[in-house]
Parts: C-alpha cells; sequence; structure tokens
C-alpha cells in the first residue's frame, strides 16, 4: 500500500526545487513543472520499478519518457531526489557547462535521460518505439511517456496514436496533461483540442481518466494502467492545474515559462513546506 | 560610404523586434501581408501587426508542418503569408513541407524565424539551430537573409514582402546593440559594405557582425587594415563584392553564428575556390551542438567571441 503521506511530503521538496532551479537561472518553465510534480512523484517514488544506478536500456524496468521537454525542472528534481545523481547538482539548472540543460537531453549524460525533447511531439513515436523493442524482447514492463496537451497539436503524435493500436502496444501508457494552457492562451482559444478521451478511444486505445493533483487517484490510475495487459495501449487523460502548489501561479498562463523575481520566489517557498532538505545555493 | 566611425551603438534591442516593427509596416503598406504563428506569437514581437490586423493573423497552434503547407495554399490564392516560429521549428522541423510544398512549388511564403543561434541562450541545445543556413540555402530558390541589428531586421521584412519567391529570414532573440543606420538602404543580394580596408576582408553576418566591427576597430589600433562587409543575403550571394574585395586584400575571414559547415563560410569559400582561390579562417560554431547559458557568455565558450576574430584575422593574413 502506497504511503500518501510520505509521497505527499517528497512532492512538496520537489515543489520546492522547481521554484529554487529556475529562480537561480532566472528562466525555465515553473507552471507546468508544479502541476505535473504529483505525477513525477507517484512514477518514480511509488509505481515505477526503476533502477537509478541507471542502465540506459531499461531491460526489466519500467521507463519513463517526457515528451514536453520544457517541464525539465520537475523531472531533475525527481531523478535527483530518487538517487540518479546528486541533489546539489539541482543548483546547476541552465548555467553554462552543466548536465541539467534548459530541456533534457542525454548528450551531457545526465542520468535518468534516455532521450532528448524539447521540439515538441516527438516523445510519443519514441516511447512506442521503446515498447515495441520490450515486447520483441520478452521484456513486460511498461512504458510510460508524458506529453502536455497543447503538444497533441503537432501531427507526428496522431500518427504514433495510429501506430500504438495497430501493433497492440498494451505495455504502453501515455499521459495527456490537460491544463488547458499553452504558450499564446487557453488551448480552446489557440486551437481546440476536443475530447482527447473520444479521440483516443476512436484511435483504439484505452482511456482513463485522473485527476492529477490528487496523489491518491494518481497512484492508483497509474498502477492499473501499468498492469493491465489487453492488446491495447492505454491513454490516461490526466487533469492539473498549472503552477499548483504556488497560489499566484496556479490556473494562469503566465507562469508558463517565467521566473519569479526574489519576493515572489520567497513567497512560493513561504508556501511549501520543506520536507527532504533544499539543495545548497546562494542567495536563497 | 559607411565606416568604422559611423557604426556606433545607438542603443540596444533585439532583431526579432526590428521583425515586428518591419511587419506592422509592410503590413500597412500591403494589404495581402498575412502572419501565421505556432503558439508563438508573443516572442515574435507582432502585437502591434496583429492587433491592427487581426483578420490578417493567423493561429495554427503548436502544428509547424500544417504551418508551412497552409502558407502554401494563402500563398497560392495570392496572398504573401509570412510563418513566424523559432528558427528550429521552422526549418528542420518542417523541412520537406518547405522543399516540396514551397520551394519545389514556387510558392510566395517568407519564412521569418526568430531565436536563431546559440544567443536564444539557456533554453539549450534542443532549441539552438546552427544548421538552418546550410539546409535552407540548399534548397533551390531560396533567397537567405541573415540580418544583423534591429534597424537592419526591419528593414530587411519590408524588402522580402517585395520580392517575390520563397525567403528565409533568420534573426534572433536577445537585446542587441542597433549599429546600421536607420536610413541604410537594404537590398537583397548586395553586400554591404562597412568599412574600406586593404589588409584583410572580414566577411560577417546576423549578430556577429557588431563583434566584427569592435574587431576591426581593435585591429586598426594594431595597425591592421580591414575590408568589412555585412553579407546579410547568404543566397543569392553577391559574387563581386566577395571577390573584389579579396583581391584587393588576399585573406579572408568570415563570421557567423552557425556551424562551420554549410553557412556563411562554406557559401564564401565555395565561391572563392572557383573564382580566386584565398586563404580563409572561419569564426563559427565547430560541428557542434550548442547548450545552456547566457548569450554572450556561449558566443565565448563557443569560439564567437571578438577576440576569436581579431585571431583569426591574423591568422588569415598570417598565410598570405
Ligand atoms: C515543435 C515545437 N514548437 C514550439 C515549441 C515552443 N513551445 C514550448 S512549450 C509550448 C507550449 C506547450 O503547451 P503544452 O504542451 O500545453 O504545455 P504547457 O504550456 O501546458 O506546459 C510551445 C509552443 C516547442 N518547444 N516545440
Ligand atoms: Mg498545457
Amino acid at each position: 500500500m502506497a504511503d500518501i503521506q510520505e509521497l505527499k511530503r517528497i512532492a512538496s521538496q520537489v515543489r520546492r526545487d522547481i521554484i529554487r532551479q529556475v529562480y537561480l537561472c532566472q528562466s525555465g518553465h515553473p507552471g507546468g513543472a508544479l502541476g505535473n510534480t504529483d505525477l513525477f512523484v507517484a512514477l518514480f517514488f511509488e509505481v515505477m520499478k526503476h533502477d537509478p544506478s541507471f542502465n540506459m536500456e531499461a531491460h526489466g524496468e519500467d521507463a519513463f519518457f517526457l515528451s514536453n521537454g520544457h517541464i525539465s525542472p520537475v523531472f531533475y528534481s525527481v531523478l535527483a531526489r530518487a538517487g540518479y545523481f546528486p541533489v546539489e547538482e539541482l543548483k546547476t539548472f541552465r548555467a553554462i557547462d552543466s548536465r541539467l540543460q534548459g530541456h533534457p537531453t542525454t548528450h551531457e549524460g545526465l542520468p535518468g535521460i534516455r532521450v532528448a525533447s524539447g521540439s515538441l511531439g516527438q516523445g510519443v513515436s519514441v516511447a512506442a518505439g521503446m515498447a515495441l523493442q520490450k515486447r520483441m524482447d520478452g521484456d513486460d514492463r511498461t512504458v510510460f511517456v508524458l506529453t502536455g496537451d497543447g503538444e497533441q497539436q503537432e501531427g507526428q503524435i496522431w500518427e504514433a496514436a495510429l501506430f500504438a493500436p495497430h501493433n497492440k502496444l498494451e505495455n504502453l501508457v501515455l499521459i495527456i496533461d490537460d491544463n488547458g494552457q499553452q504558450i499564446d492562451g487557453p488551448t480552446r482559444e489557440v486551437l481546440r483540442l476536443g475530447s482527447f478521451a473520444d479521440k483516443y478511444r476512436a484511435f483504439g486505445w484505452d482511456i482513463m481518466e485522473m485527476d492529477g493533483n490528487n496523489m491518491e487517484e494518481t497512484v492508483e490510475t497509474l498502477k492499473k494502467a501499468q498492469a493491465k495487459r489487453n492488446g491495447k495501449p492505454t491513454c490516461i487523460v490526466m487533469k492539473t492545474e498549472m503552477g499548483m502548489g504556488v497560489d499566484y501561479m496556479v490556473g494562469t498562463h503566465h507562469w508558463h515559462g517565467k521566473a519569479p523575481n526574489e519576493e515572489q520566489a520567497k513567497n512560493a517557498l513561504s508556501q511549501l513546506e520543506e520536507t527532504l532538505g533544499d539543495f545548497p545555493a546562494e542567495g536563497i | 560610404m559607411l565606416s568604422l566611425d559611423k557604426l556606433q551603438s545607438t542603443g540596444k534591442k533585439a532583431t526579432r523586434d526590428g521583425f515586428g516593427a518591419g511587419l506592422k509596416a509592410a503590413g500597412d503598406q500591403h494589404d495581402n501581408v498575412v502572419m501565421l504563428t505556432a503558439d508563438l506569437r508573443g516572442s515574435m514581437k507582432s502585437e502591434d501587426f496583429i492587433n491592427t490586423y487581426p483578420e490578417r493573423f493567423v493561429q495554427v497552434g503548436i502544428s509547424e508542418a500544417n504551418m508551412m503547407g497552409l502558407a502554401a495554399g494563402l500563398a497560392t490564392g495570392g496572398k504573401i503569408p509570412v510563418t513566424t516560429t523559432f528558427a528550429n521549428f521552422s526549418t528542420g522541423r518542417v523541412y520537406d513541407q518547405i522543399r516540396q510544398s514551397i520551394a519545389y512549388s514556387d510558392k510566395n511564403v517568407k519564412i521569418c524565424a526568430s531565436h536563431a543561434g546559440l544567443t536564444l541562450g539557456e533554453d539549450g541545445a534542443t532549441h539552438q539551430i546552427l544548421e538552418d543556413i546550410g539546409m535552407m540555402r540548399m534548397l533551390p530558390g531560396m533567397t537567405v537573409i541573415n540580418p544583423c541589428d534591429y534597424n537592419q531586421t526591419k528593414a530587411a521584412v519590408q524588402a522580402i514582402v517585395e520580392h517575390h519567391g520563397p525567403v528565409y529570414l533568420r534573426f534572433g532573440r536577445p537585446s542587441w546593440p542597433i549599429f546600421i543606420p536607420e536610413d541604410t538602404k537594404f537590398e537583397i543580394g548586395k553586400a554591404l559594405h562597412l568599412s574600406e580596408g586593404s589588409d584583410v576582408s572580414v566577411f560577417a553576418t546576423g549578430h556577429l557582425v557588431w563583434y566584427a566591427v569592435e574587431a576591426a576597430r581593435q585591429l586598426k589600433e594594431e595597425g591592421i587594415s580591414v575590408d568589412l562587409i555585412n553579407i546579410h543575403t547568404i543566397k543569392p550571394l553577391d559574387e563581386e563584392a566577395v571577390v573584389a574585395s579579396a583581391r584587393k586584400t588576399g585573406a579572408v575571414v568570415t563570421c557567423e553564428e552557425h556551424n562551420k559547415y554549410g553557412g556563411l563560410g562554406s557559401t564564401i569559400a565555395e565561391c572563392l575556390s572557383k573564382q580566386l582561390p584565398t586563404p580563409q579562417e572561419y569564426v563559427a560554431t565547430d560541428d557542434t551542438f550548442g547548450e545552456s547559458g547566457e548569450a554572450e557568455e556561449l558566443l565565448e565558450k563557443y569560439g564567437l567571441g571578438v577576440k576569436d576574430i581579431v585571431a583569426a584575422v591574423k591568422r588569415a593574413v598570417g598565410r598570405k
């Protein structure tokens, strides 16, 4: 049984890490990172079978791909807190000579990253490729991939959406961060996406829905998707609030790609309990 | 005639701001200019155009391939579509759509690309395209322009709208010195002579033109006279100006915020190797991806600083 209280404590620290990373380099994407924190904590601290000593090939392990690479600060924090690399390294986010690039990359050899992302729309194909590899090799573990909702406007997504059910990739779980926001405004104003559930169902996927800011529900849904083997890939439509955890960042697109100033950062941190110890950094 | 002392910084603005100003001006003059964007309207600094001509603004969402096809269709019926997004998503992401529906099909589409090169900074290598000039230059019939400051970018937008044919216009994110006098005429395919000199030809494009000006000043102090030429149009190249300068000086340096393969340096080398083989040094990235960091610190780390231009000039002169 999952210790939901413990997961929430970790999530609080991860949210602090996000704010402190983007504050220190004065760039990056806090909004989506905060909204997806509970998902990342559930995956890496409860749901996935994974090894922080990191093997690129992930044989016998679950694998996770981040397609919407701009929310990297949450990925980095969770990887560090799970033991993939030293927590102290979080302070180098987006600085020159760092392994913590603005968007995640394998190029600098950061443990935990399996493919570069940042240019949107490519991750579902990569995840489907690895799901196929696992099946070819008789490895029954699951491949998870996260995309943004705005990201779903990319055509390549729908090529992968056809491929996965056609090839019965039952070990593939696509999670869509349905926060209703993208850079130029609400998704319904920029380019209406309609019902993800209806679309993916019509393409041949199993649909699950969850509140991605409810830890209990998130853990439960992910575990169900992970265990399911019925010849169909799974699409989880996950409702989140951009900026979740910091009152003035919630529900607006303003904080998609903007760092808080000192006062704002302090305000944000005052709302988030330090549970595992902040990574050391000067000035915050 | 321009000269080193006339090239003074009068303030700083991003070249993408010049794009926005140029687009508004071009929109005022030509009512068939239509702007498209793929969820990056804010980054393109074009609110003036969008607010004045909302009926000529098309938001396509995050779907660049679709945007290129839409532009080809709009152009077919007589519009002058201006596509806008970051340089990576304007080129590599949609190369075949550009190749088939725009270049091969002779469509009058203006591909306007911000955040080119290393200087977009912290977003890092996924976004920092250093190969776009090469890719776009290889497309038959494509005009390729990389302006160097706010004023030149603004003027370039008006020129490309008046030019018939596909164009790739590449500009950047950071605030950058404005030094090209406002009344300087922008002619597609015509090199801009910035300063007369006799010892070495420096051909520069984009943000690095300012660094080349600073390098030329420094070199002048040291007694090296630079023939400084701004190649804003990489294709078609002003071969006449390039050959004339190389003939005069006998040594060449090229400066660009791009990989050493396929960009300005390659373009000049291809021209001179045929017409007038000349020792040439490259100031360009050394076949590498970029990384996160601040704009100027990245230019320095990747060998694109003023001191790198000075050193390249000395090497070139030494090879005469
Ligand atoms: C191919 C591509 N086009 C454009 C961008 C620029 N961009 C980065 S994030 C973003 C918005 C993404 O929206 P969504 O997926 O909903 O993520 P959220 O804003 O909710 O975090 C855009 C357009 C990009 N990174 N890649
Ligand atoms: Mg979104």
